[in-house]
């Protein structure tokens, strides 16, 4: 494994099984200091495992990783000092004042008492939660509570953050708020890893990984996963009642799969040049006017889905 | 072990406790309510027996030795009939638990010196009450018959009617008050289960909120959150402990005869078993239902019936009598008791206060153990 310094974290055959069910399959990433990593996949996927493994909560079932330069296995202590970790679930104590959490996080990670003071205001600050600092947690609401805990989570001034599905089920505003923090936090050169699956929340990361039932399927930036990492090209099809036309265009040959983003309809096709002349045959077939073709750059989504669908293929062929 | 983050944890449950009503109740109501419960409403004593008389004599000589009854506070007489079928039937209907029948010739047996028989029916369904008001009756009568015999001796020598004479002194409890006996045992059932009813509803409480799982990606080890758990309630056990000392002094009248000091000291050592044996039930059972049912059935009942505390362990069969070996309060009460009333010293209780030592470390040792465990 690498002395390397710009490497946060790295994972080589990452696996946790609970009984006979392999939850992380070998799993193999690296990410670089100051990287915004985006962990996606389905509920399920093993995301949640594998962030717990990389906090020193949970031990492999085999494998290894360094997360801050510490052994995930030998030294979870070391690793739980410098990382900050915010659950998927709310995890503050909701009868403790928005203070006394604060408080209670500066203790547990030892903030000298001369920081205390300014390490609090900062967190309350940057939240947007003065009005709150007395109330109990419990009665704040939850897009609040969620920059609290991310305050919380990140007031040992952590090298690399992980962040479980932290947006999930908050307002946009909140959204908004903790990724300005995340961005704010990666440009001083902390790392973040982050699961989520709001694909434009995955736009803002500078990698990504996808895993599904537990593997690693892809891993890339961004760009990368629309351009290279996905093989199969998207159409998408201006046409009225494009409902109705979906399911004929399915139909045509070299379409893989469409599905409808408003108005229009994306086409997976295995090439654009090929199969575009057929779709719009298709139309003028019909005497359909007012349609257009064009290829598209895939959106998140569409590689998502596409990348899934493949894996899934195969491995029922497989079977 | 770092003392910021027990500090924080410690301080961090005592707002939690402060918070939550029903710790506080429970910390303050249990102690108050079993005292008052079992200090004056479930007690041991056999007072005012309720009795009925049929006095078929009618006499000056058997009304003055109903009148030794009547006086008596052991007993209370309730009514007077004059059949058979009115005695039983008071005695079946529960209002009456004796029936003293005195027969027409009372007055005559006595004044021609020979002895005149009384009769006594004593319901005995309760065997122990009943044996209880038996020794009263025996003993009103015995005080009659002395008193009968330095009236009809004046001027005249006769034989002593009691050529051994019983003169008992009995320690610690001289009046044989059941208070002075339950008192210092209560102590112990409070301590013993407050302290594990309270933390046992703690980890769990963790688990359940999902804070757990925030705590345990923190540098946080797991002796510390176990010491950082224990102080606060360490605090309300004292508390409890000398709100119990006060009420037993103030309102039920039973202070402590040796050191105050050293009952703290071994109290502490006990509440320390008791709290660590909550902890760890919460950290087994992760459900905070579930915790605290097990802590009751833990603590308080083995407390209650196998410590000693009402029912003497030597009267115990051999296997129970085993069983009771490993019941903490066992030891614990010896010691309160033998302090409490007998005013003894560390001397002589050196050898529960080294089971309590153990049953503490044990429960550490295992709190600790189980908890890294648990979160590996």
């Amino acid at each position: 494994m690498s002395q390397d310094t710009t490497v946060a974290v790295e994972v080589h055959d990452l696996e946790k099984c609970f009984g006979s069910f392999v939850a992380v399959n070998r799993v193999n990433f690296q990410i670089a200091r100051g990287e915004i990593f985006g962990f996606l996949g389905p509920n399920g996927a093993g995301k949640s495992t594998t962030i717990r493994m990389l906090c020193g909560i949970l031990t492999p079932t085999s494998g290894s990783g360094k997360v801050a330069g510490f052994d995930i296995v030998r030294e979870q202590r070391q690793i739980r000092q410098n990382i900050g970790y915010m659950s998927q679930k709310f995890s503050l104590y909701d009868d403790l004042t928005v203070e006394e959490n604060i408080d209670f996080y500066s203790g547990l990670y030892r903030i000298p008492n001369s920081e205390r003071a300014a390490r609090k205001e900062e967190i309350i600050k940057t939240a947007g939660i003065e009005e709150f600092r007395t109330r109990l947690t419990k009665d704040i609401s939850g897009g609040w509570k969620q920059r609290l805990a991310l305050g919380c989570a990140i007031i040992h001034r952590p090298t690399i953050i992980f962040l479980d599905e932290p947006t999930s089920g908050v307002d946009p505003i909140t959204r908004g708020n903790s990724w300005a923090t995340i961005k704010e936090m990666a440009a001083h050169g902390v790392t973040v890893f982050v699961t989520t699956h709001y694909m434009d929340e995955a736009e803002n990361c500078n990698r990504l990984a996808l895993i599904y039932k537990g593997t690693r399927i892809a891993i890339g930036t961004p760009m990368e996963m629309k351009t290279v990492i996905m093989k199969d090209q998207v159409m998408e099809i201006q046409v009225p009642d494009s409902e109705i036309w979906s399911e004929r265009v399915r139909a045509v040959s070299g379409v893989k799969q469409t599905a409808l983003f408003g108005t229009a309809i994306h086409a997976v096709v295995e090439s654009a040049e090929k199969t575009g002349p057929a779709i719009e045959a298709l139309f003028k077939g019909a005497g359909v006017a007012g349609y257009t073709v064009r290829k598209i750059l895939p959106s998140l989504e569409d590689v998502f889905v596409s990348l899934i669908e493949e894996y899934d293929h195969e491995h029922i062929k497989a079977a | 072990m770092n003392l910021v983050r027990i500090r924080a944890l410690a301080k961090k449950e005592f707002l939690q406790i402060l918070r939550d009503p029903r710790s506080l109740i429970l910390s303050l109501a249990i102690p108050v309510l079993l005292l008052v419960l079992f200090g004056y409403a479930l007690t041991l004593d056999v007072d005012n027996v309720p009795m009925v008389i049929w006095d078929q004599d009618n006499s000056q000589t058997a009304k003055h030795f109903i009148l030794d009854f009547h006086n008596s506070r052991y007993f209370k007489i309730i009514g007077y009939y004059d059949t058979y079928q009115d005695l039983v039937w008071k005695i079946d209907t529960g209002e009456a638990m004796i029936a003293m029948v005195l027969p027409k010739d009372f007055s005559r047996y006595l004044g021609s010196g020979q002895p005149a028989p009384a009769q006594f029916l004593i319901d005995g369904s309760d065997s122990n009450t009943a044996t209880i008001a038996r020794g009263y009756i025996s003993s009103v009568i015995a005080n009659y018959n002395q008193h009968f015999f330095a009236h009809a001796v004046a001027g005249v020598t006769i034989v002593n009617p009691q050529p051994v004479s019983f003169k008992p002194r009995p320690w610690f409890n001289p009046n044989f008050e059941s208070m002075i006996f339950i008192v210092p045992g209560l102590i112990v059932v409070i301590i013993m289960t407050i302290a594990a009813l309270l933390t046992s509803l703690t980890v769990a409480r963790e688990w359940e909120r999902g804070t757990m799982e925030q705590l345990v990606a923190t540098p946080v080890r797991p002796n510390e959150l176990v010491v950082g758990k224990f102080l606060p309630y360490f605090c309300i056990g004292l508390f409890d402990l000398i709100l119990s000392v006060i009420m037993a002094k103030f309102v039920f009248s039973v202070p402590v005869q040796g050191s105050v000091a050293l009952l703290f000291a071994l109290s502490s050592l006990f509440l320390c078993g008791a709290l660590m044996m909550g902890i760890l039930i919460s950290i087994i059972s992760r459900n905070q239902l579930l915790a605290s049912q097990f802590a009751i059935l833990a603590t308080f009942m083995p407390t209650v019936l196998l410590s000693g505390f009402r029912y003497p362990i030597w009267n115990m069969p051999a296997a129970v009598q085993a069983v009771t070996y490993l019941v903490p309060a066992r030891y614990f009460i010896v010691i309160v008791r033998g302090i409490y009333l007998k005013g003894v010293g560390i001397r002589d209780l050196w050898q529960q206060a080294l089971f309590l030592a153990l049953f503490a470390a044990a429960m550490i040792f295992l709190a600790i153990r189980k908890f890294k465990k648990k979160v590996a």
